[in-house]
């Protein structure tokens, strides 16, 4: 039995064979559906992971308050100095710590400008002062030493905690650990080492790269020794921004409340700000707006797929059809000389189903390689799981039995007389 | 090696292999009806060799396809070696075929895209149960009608006499009851057509029963008894010993 199917299936090889042109254009349609559906799940799973990895990096259980630099108003006179304030305050925490009673702590980061260095190596990475909290709100870990705790920061004490590429760039070769590291124009002993949010990529940071790591210190140094007032130098003139809190995480005790904590919260601040220094982010909301994304990839490349499937497996059903009609002789004799119906069917079936998996391989070939040009050229993450080729060749194998019913049935139910005296 | 003068009518007849009693078949052709075998009795037996003869709608095609299993009387019973078949079905007909018929066509009918070697196997290709030593007695056969050394030929490289050996070799390949030839020659120059006459004459004398539909005389000649047709009729059966015509007169 399986020698007679391979046999079958050798044969249909050799009869596509002998139109290879035609057969190979017969392929295209399925090739097309068949990478458009390997493009859209590679995409679609892309989209997905990627709101994953923001919500892992945001929290899912947490809302964001960051502070925005309103939209620069006419400039008033030819002032060469000037102070912007603007952003959340210390009030705007205190309210919502005390207002909702949803929220379990909310924890503020105010983001410095300033130098970091050790030695001859120096950068300017993100410099946050904030809470011992922050580790827990935020579920990152730390690598080395620890984080800093509340007796830091109610002595002030001159400590700080790097993160890993902070850290690998300033000491690549020793542990960073207990270094005294100059931030501005003082020094801060290093307690620790932070994992960076992402999975770690193999290389380390070369040096001289552009290093966009993050140093962390107790929120009241970070007050003592910077103060709330930020010195930007731009092309001529010198603007001064007062900012209290650069962003409020605040930690919501289950998911099912975030959107209510979000809402409030846009309301509080809506009624407190006068203009809209401020956004409210919600990683939920961004998963959302993800699956949003993916939706409407999978509905344009899903239509692209289906019709393409559609139309290939008619043009497989149409050429087949002129096949069976051309081979109208052979199916008579094949008859005459024993073929029972199945056998013409299985015939019939096996050359539709070998075209249209052939169409359906090539098509996953070009469909891994579709994910590779979007991630170059969109800069969207794809993700290509080893379903999707098992999927698509399941689709193109079902085409090929789907469209390939109907021409091998017109072929089996040839009168074995009428065919043999087909010319 | 022809029958000795028992003759067919004998008590000591040879085991029959096809058996038409009262067959008709027509045709419908819109309102019209084609009556192209009528109250047709006749009995071939094995080892027989017969050539079917008559004009053109003498009815020797709906006889040749009713004999070979691929049409059905409309009414009447036929009997393959004492087996009822005009009531089978498709597949049963189909098993019929492969198991105990060998077609042999005008035009060889090979298959173009298989070689000598597979076109011979084809008939045990569709059998339910083919034999195990199918490939070694498919090369045997062809060594027997002279083809050994094209066994890896395509159709297209051949001449039409081999072609037409190829042909042969996949009607003995299943061993069949009977051997359907139908105007084998007629696509053959004289010579080679000779050549494939004296193949059956080979195959009569190692004791296969043969049927051969032509409209030469001199090939329907060349068969030990000639069935003549006309108008859906039997109109004459003639046997010959050593050559001479011998007229048994109409049916009865």
């Amino acid at each position: 039995m399986r020698l007679a199917l391979a046999r079958t299936i050798r044969l249909g090889v050799g009869s596509l064979m002998l139109h290879k042109l035609r057969s190979s254009l017969t392929t295209l349609g399925v090739l097309f559906g068949v990478s458009s559906v390997i493009a859209m799940l590679a995409i679609g799973e892309g989209a997905s992971e990627e709101a994953q990895e923001q919500i892992r990096r945001l929290g899912s259980q947490n809302v964001i308050l960051r502070s925005v630099k309103p939209p620069d108003e006419p400039s008033s006179g030819k002032e060469t100095t000037r102070v912007l304030s603007y952003g959340l305050t210390v009030a705007d925490l205190e309210r919502v710590r005390e207002t909702f009673p949803a929220v379990r702590r909310a924890v503020p980061l105010r983001q410095l400008q300033q130098e970091v260095r050790l030695g001859a190596r120096a950068l300017n990475p993100r410099v946050l002062a904030t809470l011992p909290e922050y580790v827990d709100v935020t579920g990152r870990i730390i690598e080395e030493g620890r984080f800093f705790t509340a007796q830091d920061d109610k002595n002030v004490s001159n400590v700080c905690v790097l993160g890993y590429e902070v850290a690998h760039y300033l000491s690549p070769f020793e542990s960073v650990l207990d270094k005294r590291v100059k931030i501005g124009s003082d020094y801060f002993t290093c307690i620790g080492v932070m994992l960076p949010r992402v999975p770690l990529g193999s290389n380390p940071p070369q040096p001289g790269a552009d290093v966009t790591g993050e140093v962390f210190l107790p929120l009241e140094t970070g007050r003592k020794w910077f103060g709330d007032m930020q010195v930007r130098i731009r092309s001529g003139s010198r603007d001064m921004e007062e900012v209290q809190l650069h962003e409020v995480i605040v930690d919501v005790d289950s998911a099912e409340h975030v959107p209510l904590v979000a809402a409030a919260a846009r309301e509080m601040l809506a009624q407190q700000h006068k203009q809209q220094d401020y956004e409210v982010v919600v990683p939920l909301e961004l998963l959302l707006n993800a699956e949003r994304t993916k939706h409407i990839f999978n509905i344009v490349l899903g239509s692209i797929a289906g019709i393409s499937l559609l139309v290939g497996g008619i043009g497989i059903m149409n050429v087949m059809l002129a096949t069976v009609t051309e081979r109208t002789r052979e199916i008579g004799i094949r008859r005459a000389l024993g073929a029972k119906r199945r056998h013409i069917i299985a015939q019939f079936l096996v050359e539709t189903v070998v075209l249209s998996v052939g169409g359906g391989i090539l098509g996953i070939l070009l469909g891994l390689s579709i994910p590779l040009a979007v991630e170059h050229f969109a800069k969207m993450r794809t993700i290509v799981t080893p379903s999707a080729p098992l999927i698509a060749f399941g689709i193109s194998a079902a085409i090929g039995v789907i469209f390939g019913l109907y021409p091998a049935w017109r072929a089996a139910n040839m009168d074995p007389v009428e065919a043999l005296r087909h010319e | 090696m022809n029958e000795a003068g028992a003759g067919r009518d004998g008590s000591g007849a040879r085991e029959p292999v096809a058996e038409l009693s009262d067959v008709a078949r027509v045709y419908h052709m819109g309102k019209n009806e084609v009556v192209a075998l009528e109250d047709f009795s006749f009995t071939f037996r094995a080892g027989e060799y017969w050539s079917i003869m008559g004009s053109s709608g003498s009815g020797k095609s709906t006889l040749l396809n009713i004999l070979g299993c691929i049409d059905r009387p409309t009414s009447g019973s036929y009997k393959v070696r004492g087996h009822e078949v005009s009531t089978l079905s498709d597949d049963e007909l189909s098993d019929v075929r492969s198991r105990t018929l060998g077609f042999v066509f005008q035009s060889y009918n090979l298959i173009p895209q298989l070689d000598v070697l597979e076109n011979i196997l084809v008939p045990l290709f569709y059998q339910d149960d083919p034999p195990e030593d199918g490939e070694e007695r498919a090369r045997r056969i062809a060594a027997r009608v002279g083809l050994a050394d094209r066994l890896e030929h395509k159709p297209p490289e051949l001449s039409g006499g081999q072609q037409q050996r190829v042909a042969i070799a996949r009607a003995l390949v299943n061993d069949p009851a009977l051997i359907l030839a139908d105007e084998a020659t007629g696509n053959l120059d004289s010579k080679t057509a000779l050549e494939i006459l004296d193949l059956f004459d080979e195959l009569h004398a190692e004791g296969k029963t043969i049927l051969i539909v032509t409209h030469e005389p001199s090939i329907g000649a060349r068969a030990e008894r000639t069935l003549r047709l006309k108008d859906g009729r039997i109109e004459d059966v003639i046997e010959r010993r050593n050559g001479r015509g011998d007229s048994r007169g109409g049916p009865p």
